[in-house]
């Protein structure tokens, strides 16, 4: 059969309908735009306390920079049953130590326990964990939503604007759209986006990164009290 | 410049200069550059040769048990290495330092699913202290340095090194590493002065103070201290099977064994005393019973090395994070001399109880096939309680565990987190060489001793001293007691048709006898002991006799049932 490339990079049967992507307003199904497909309602709740027992607990981790070590540390986790929600790694302003930021819904008690068994690991520098309100918290999302939509419908940019988002690309397919802040206010702008029929073909978040609002470096004195004792150690 | 070695020549002088002398273990294809180098170092290197890989991990744990030094294996890749992982998950939940090296493929090959290759860090990283994969023959002096400093410093436990075959050929100029300190380790935590002082507070207004010892106490070699501690402040105490010989049996504040088979008096007490000081012990299931009904009404103050430890199972209120060496010194300076006599009396009456109940029978049996109890009764005191006790998995253990008798630290080796069967005979072997000057006991049942019989190889051909007491019940006892107990009597595949271990014993020229009536038991017995050697004592035990007092599975502490 004779097949066209669409310009999603999706193929499409010549004068049959588009797999996936509706969008290139080459087949028969992009014609169709603001009927709402019934099988397709995309819609991702917020992130909610699972219940009055849980909370989402911020879990702050450094390490030396040794293979291994994440499979490590999420191991803890999964051995006390606990799902992580989102987790973000990388170099830490310190050369050499890497900084894990994971997120999970736990009683405090468990979040005591995952610390202690992370800081177990012998390469494990520091764990510790935080609530929302020890902690300046940032994510990032990004979305991908269809251009002809966004010119058919008004809502679109309205949407964009009320919500404080970036539209950082556009071009006759699609538009991609930034969003940095909290976790309610980029699953606010989805679900808002989401509520347009086909408008959103791609959604993205990162993992929570975040800063302890604490005046002390755990970290640092940490360290250098380590350094103390290995002089210590040495005499 | 310095001399240029390969990376298993650097390992053989890394492990000397690390102290080590014997190795067990078993040759393969990509541990064969490092055996090539072992050739040239038989004279201080022991290397000694097991028969499965799992025997050598055993033997390594059985040696470091006894001998308080760091315990080591070395074995080919891929199914040398997963043959170890039984043993290497062992040392961890009982905290056994070992290191154990393993082939592994050359790095070009890493990751192409090449011949005998296993990914051994990804598999053994949740079951040991510290796993690594030496690359280079440059790390060699690092890694194996680091390796044993983790393995013996803290809480101990295993380690692993994964050697590929490139670093074991590849050479280096080998200058000895010494890891003495690791940034994000710390294994000796300061004491902090005011949980001692809390804790001594706690002490010294308790009126029925119980103490729980653990293998922390031998591992942190802080048996006299403890003992000072409990003398001066008059603490009735219980242990745990691994803290069996912290402090000998006979001790008057010795009140016996904790947990499901243990003794009658220190679990009730357990839940009638008004604070439980708890020293190197982790609050195993099988110690507390039901948690919500554990020791609710005392104070609870834990002594433990590992932070992970504390309120893990049990709610405390003081944790003394550290040493217990450091920090029960420092706690006996704060507590009162005391007297706690009526409450130490009070354990008396259940331990007459049991006795009248349980013991006397299971030691002192008149009539009927010879029970386990009086087979170990009867080693113990032949041994004059001098003995090493290895243990294999079930009602061996349990019966040697309770009656088996102690004088001195370090005469436990019994597999007790992981309950591993056929551990028994290898850790026997191990422990055989280090504490040569010692008398070994394995005690072990017909299930467990055929999960790694072939070790009688080892003994064979090592001449290994070990006095191996095959209790024979033809069953898998343990389980068939359970089956009694709580399936209906439903032996589910726990009856067993036993070959001739005499002719077995034969077949690997050790020495051997079977006792049957109760007789011969003491004759028997001398024989093995008068033997030099290794020696197999074979008893014909009661088919279904069971394990009392026991606190069935999630049962209260203090509900123990005598029969």
């Amino acid at each position: 059969m004779q097949q066209e490339q669409c310009p999603m990079g999706d193929y499409k049967k010549v004068g049959g309908q588009c797999g996936d992507c509706s969008t290139c307003g080459k087949c028969d199904r992009a014609l169709k735009r603001g009927e709402r497909p019934a099988e397709k309602v995309k819609k991702v709740e917020p992130i909610m306390e699972q219940d009055n027992s849980t909370k989402l607990y911020t879990f702050l981790i450094y390490s030396e920079n040794i293979a291994g070590l994440l499979s490590q540390i999420s191991a803890v986790f999964t051995r006390r049953q606990v799902n992580i929600e989102t987790l973000n790694v990388c170099a830490s302003s310190t050369p050499g130590v890497h900084k894990y930021t994971i997120t999970s819904f736990c009683d405090e008690e468990m979040a005591i326990m995952l610390t202690k068994q992370m800081e177990k690991k012998i390469d494990v520098l520091r764990a510790n964990y935080y609530t929302d309100d020890q902690i300046f918290i940032n994510e990032t999302c990004l979305l991908k939503i269809s251009s002809p939509i966004m010119l058919a419908n008004s809502q679109v940019c309205s949407i964009v604007r009320q919500y404080s988002a970036r539209i950082v690309e556009v071009n006759p397919t699609y538009a991609t759209i930034e969003k940095t802040g909290i976790t309610s206010d980029i699953l606010a702008l989805f679900n808002a986006l989401n509520t347009i029929p086909e408008c959103v073909l791609q959604f993205v978040r990162s993992g929570r990164i975040a800063i302890t609002k604490s005046k002390v470096e755990h970290l640092d004195r940490y360290l250098a009290e380590r350094e103390v004792r290995r002089k210590e150690e040495r005499r | 410049m310095a001399e240029k070695i390969t990376g298993a020549e650097a390992l053989m002088r890394a492990l000397e200069h690390e102290g080590v002398n014997t190795l067990f273990g078993y040759p393969g294809g990509a541990i064969m550059p490092t055996y090539d180098a072992l050739y040239d170092h038989k004279k201080t290197l022991n290397h000694v040769l097991v028969r499965h890989e799992q025997g050598a991990v055993h033997a390594a744990q059985g040696y470091a048990r006894v001998s308080g030094k760091v315990g080591c294996a070395i074995v080919t890749s891929g199914p040398g290495a997963t043959n170890t992982i039984t043993g290497v998950a062992d040392a961890m939940i009982d905290s056994t330092p070992i290191v154990v090296i393993c082939g592994q493929v050359g790095v070009a090959m890493l990751g192409t699913d090449a011949f005998q290759e296993v990914d051994v860090v990804g598999v053994t990283q949740p079951v040991t202290k510290w796993s690594y994969q030496i690359r280079r023959p440059e790390d060699v002096a690092w890694a194996v340095s680091r390796a044993f400093y983790i393995a013996r410093n803290g809480r101990p436990g295993p380690v692993v090194l994964d050697f590929a075959k490139n670093a074991q050929t590849g050479m280096v100029e080998f200058e000895p590493a010494n890891v003495d300190f690791i940034r994000s380790y710390d294994p000796y935590p300061r004491i902090n002065k005011e949980a001692i002082e809390k804790a001594a507070r706690m002490i010294n207004n308790s009126v029925k103070p119980f103490a729980l010892l653990g293998q922390g106490v031998e591992l942190g070699n802080a048996c006299d201290e403890v003992r000072a501690f409990l003398e001066k402040a008059q603490i009735p105490f219980g242990t745990t099977f691994l803290g069996l010989s912290d402090m000998p049996s006979d001790h008057p504040l010795n009140m016996g064994i904790l947990g499901m088979h243990g003794n009658l008096g220190p679990n009730v007490m357990t839940n009638q005393c008004d604070l439980l000081i708890a020293i190197g012990m982790r609050f195993d299931d099988r110690v507390t019973g039901n948690l919500a009904t554990y020791a609710k009404q005392a104070k609870i103050i834990h002594f433990d090395i590992d932070e992970s430890e504390f309120n893990k199972n049990v709610k405390i209120d003081v944790a003394v994070h550290g040493d217990c060496k450091e920090s029960i010194p420092e706690i006996t300076a704060l507590v009162d001399e005391a007297k706690h006599d009526s409450w130490i009396s009070g354990f008396k009456p259940y331990a007459e109880k049991e006795y009248n109940k349980v013991i006397n029978k299971a030691i002192n049996p008149t009539e009927g096939p010879l029970l386990m109890g009086e087979v170990v009764s009867r080693v113990t005191e032949a041994t004059g309680n001098k003995a090493i006790m290895v243990t294999d998995v079930g009602q061996n253990q349990l019966f040697a565990c309770r009656y088996f008798k102690f004088s001195q630290p370090r005469s436990v080796v019994t597999s007790g987190g992981m309950g591993t069967m056929g551990f028994g005979l290898p850790a026997g072997i191990g422990a055989a060489f280090g504490a040569p000057d010692r008398t070994v006991c394995v005690f072990c049942g017909d299930g467990g001793l055929q999960m790694t019989i072939q070790e009688l190889g080892t003994i064979m051909e090592q001449g290994a001293p070990v006095k191996i007491i095959l209790m024979n019940n033809n069953f898998l006892g343990n389980v068939r007691q359970w089956q009694e107990m709580f399936f209906h009597h439903r032996y589910s595949f726990t009856p067993m048709d036993n070959p001739d271990y005499e002719l077995i014993a034969k077949g690997y020229r050790i020495p051997s006898k079977t006792v049957v009536d109760r007789a011969d038991l003491a004759a028997g017995i001398q024989e093995m002991l008068a033997t030099p050697g290794p020696f197999l004592l074979q008893c014909a035990i009661k088919e279904e006799d069971n394990v009392f007092p026991m606190t069935p599975p999630g049962a209260n502490v203090d509900e123990m049932l005598l029969g």
